[in-house]
């Protein structure tokens, strides 16, 4: 394969959970914070949230549904925090405006509900992120494939999960560079329909390497 | 009383590729990345005793950790005397939410003991990590705001008592950031605030593998049947770990199932209230052969490891808890764990994830007796567990984090 003009560069991510001064001890107390917290805060309780927890491949989403269902016991408002795939977001203000959505709907029909003690209370917190560059990257496939056997699990989430709000698109780093640096459109769609929900980061990297080698092969 | 500040002895180098097998090659090598960056600066932790306790355990292993990535650590030990360490002592209680009843003078007393460790302490690292409230005040060798000064708050800080906090809080403010061990224990301060987990080591004697023969004869030694369940909490004999209720929730438990419960906490010799509560916990056990309670010698790890091991269901039924790490050891070992939704319990056992949480003895008895008929499920569990430790609560995830911060308030964050 000929060199191309843009090499893929291989980073990491390391993320530092810095606490903000909000909590929930009500579902109505919730509904305040998912309008006050900030942006950072609706990535890190969504977004990372999947990244920490890739290792659980059933019935785990997001923080805000794990609380509602385990500090609140009301699995019906659990069901709808979690149905929300962030793979459709391209906005935090999209997918805060959803989540405010749901929790506000379910106050107002349930008010006594909504203004009961929980068993725990919700922190929000946010992360900080330093990324760094690794001393990996790939100027074809076959490179890209190498370089994939060597990434961290946080080097995956950066790419694969992470990467759609920086992008601002539906799409991830690995897919757009197939696409935009190598004209492999299908490879491109292919790995970004890899279900984040239910493979662990582990899992995506062995599938996304069985469509390189298939692609290798072709 | 002649006060003398200490450099205690870790663990010794600790090769970092020994946890490769554990955390796999490529999180080694993004510690590596993560420290390049860092390789020279210099780092200093403080804190106020060199063995026992938790900070000491962690500090042992972190420190080496750190220096193998080439960042020049150093770790240094306060001291005081008798009458510093009771008001330390004073103020822990307090701080864990109960009355202050020392004079105001020993307010005085306390940053006089910080002082005199000041002018014997070089206090010139880029990168300083004061550990929990007896050293807080060292921050006044701060010179001109130069280097990043952190404190590292290690205990539970939900309900301090004013009259200590109101006097540690403007120390504390003087710091560039904080760290504490779960969102519950934040305070309201004027700086950013972190979120360390505490953390065990795969490596130590506590948590590493051992092999059947040594667990079968630690089983032995003690009496109990690896035959038949073994329900075990492991923590010492206080009645905030609520061991009378774990009585009570097995005596629910064995109703159905033919099982064993082993109580194992270190020794109480020297807290009236720890043999108190032993007594408690004698009295309903009763003359049941089969409820074990082990007063353990204080530093047992073999011991404690092989009965994690060996149970069937690790249960930690705490009424009130800083962290937790008993949770993590269990977790780590791939048992299944029911434990209470206090302090830092839920972040390890995410329910239905990781394992199971309960808010009574009736409730834990019920838990117990689900995982004891679901043995699929249980081991589901477990195995979450442990990759939540692997991810969250080792003791190489606590290394980066430190190397994040660092790299963070580096770049002026």
């Amino acid at each position: 394969m000929q060199g191309i003009e843009c090499p893929f560069q291989f980073l990491t991510a390391s993320y530092l959970v810095r606490t903000q001064d909000l909590k929930a001890t009500t579902l109505a107390e919730f509904a305040t914070g998912l309008e006050k917290c900030s942006d950072a805060s609706i990535f890190f309780h969504t977004f990372q949230s999947l990244s920490r927890h890739h290792f659980l491949t059933e019935g785990f989403s997001n923080d805000f549904a794990q609380w509602v269902l385990a500090a609140s016991n009301r699995p019906e408002l659990a069901e709808q925090l979690a149905s929300f795939d962030i793979r459709e977001y391209t906005s935090l203000a999209e997918l805060r405006a959803d989540l405010r959505r749901v929790v506000n709907d379910f106050c107002e029909f349930h008010p006594q509900i909504a203004t009961q003690q929980t068993f725990e209370a919700f922190a929000f917190c946010e992360a900080v992120e330093v990324a760094i560059p690794l001393a990996i990257a790939a100027g074809s496939l076959r490179e890209f494939n190498e370089g994939l056997q060597k990434l961290s699990h946080a080097s995956l989430y950066f790419h694969f999960i992470a990467s759609r709000l920086r992008l601002h698109l539906s799409t991830n780093d690995f897919s757009h560079w197939f696409e935009n640096s190598l004209g492999l459109t299908s490879l491109a769609r292919r790995a970004d329909h890899i279900d984040i929900y239910t493979n662990t980061l582990e899992g995506v990297r062995t599938i996304l390497t069985q469509l390189i080698e298939k692609e290798l092969c072709a | 009383m002649t006060m003398t500040t200490t450099t205690p002895t870790t663990s010794g180098p600790i090769p970092l590729d020994d946890y490769a097998p554990i955390i796999g090659k490529p999180e080694v090598d993004e510690l590596r990345a993560l420290a390049a960056s860092l390789r020279g600066h210099s780092v200093q932790m403080v804190n106020s005793t060199a063995v026992g306790g938790g900070v000491a355990e962690i500090l042992t292993r972190l420190v080496p950790i750190l220096q193998e990535l080439d960042l020049a650590v150093r770790w240094d030990v306060m001291t005081g005397g008798n009458e510093f360490f009771g008001i330390t002592k004073a103020f822990h209680n307090a701080l864990h939410g109960g009355p202050y009843q020392l004079p105001p003078e020993s307010f005085e007393t306390f940053l006089a003991n910080n002082q005199q460790n000041l002018s014997r302490l070089s206090m010139d690292g880029e990168f300083t990590v004061i550990h929990d409230p007896q050293p807080v005040a060292l921050i006044k060798g701060r010179s001109n705001h130069s280097g990043h000064w952190i404190w590292r708050c290690h205990i539970d800080l939900s309900h301090p008592n004013p009259t200590v906090w109101e006097f540690l809080e403007p120390w504390v403010k003087k710091y560039d950031a904080a760290i504490f061990s779960s969102p519950e224990f934040v305070q309201k301060l004027p700086i950013p605030q972190y979120l360390f987990f505490p953390c065990i080591d795969p490596l130590s004697e506590k948590n590493q593998e051992l092999p059947p023969e040594t667990v079968r004869g630690i089983l032995d030694r003690y009496g109990i049947d690896a035959k038949r369940p073994i329900l075990t909490q492991i923590s010492r004999f206080d009645r905030l770990k609520d061991p009378v209720g774990v009585v009570g929730a097995y005596r629910i438990v064995k109703r159905y199932f033919d099982c064993q419960l082993v109580l194992a906490g270190g020794s109480a010799a020297d807290d009236p209230e720890g043999e108190a509560v032993l007594t408690e916990v004698r009295e309903a056990a009763a003359d049941d052969p089969d409820v074990h309670i082990l007063n353990l010698p204080p530093w047992s790890p073999t011991e404690i490891n092989a009965l994690q091991q060996a149970s069937t269901i690790i249960i930690q039924k705490s009424l009130r808890e800083g962290f937790g790490l008993t949770v993590a050891e269990a977790l780590w070992k791939k048992k299944p764990v029911v434990a209470s939704a206090v302090g830092g319990i839920p972040l390890q056992v995410i329910h239905k994830h990781t394992g199971l949480l309960a808010h009574s003895v009736q409730g834990a008895a019920y838990q117990i007796r689900f995982l004891l008929s679901n043995p699929a499920l249980a081991a589901k569990l477990a195995e979450q567990g442990h990759e939540h430790v692997r991810e969250h609560f080792l003791i190489t995830t606590n290394a980066k984090r430190y190397l994040t911060l660092f790299r963070y308030l580096q770049a002026g964050g």
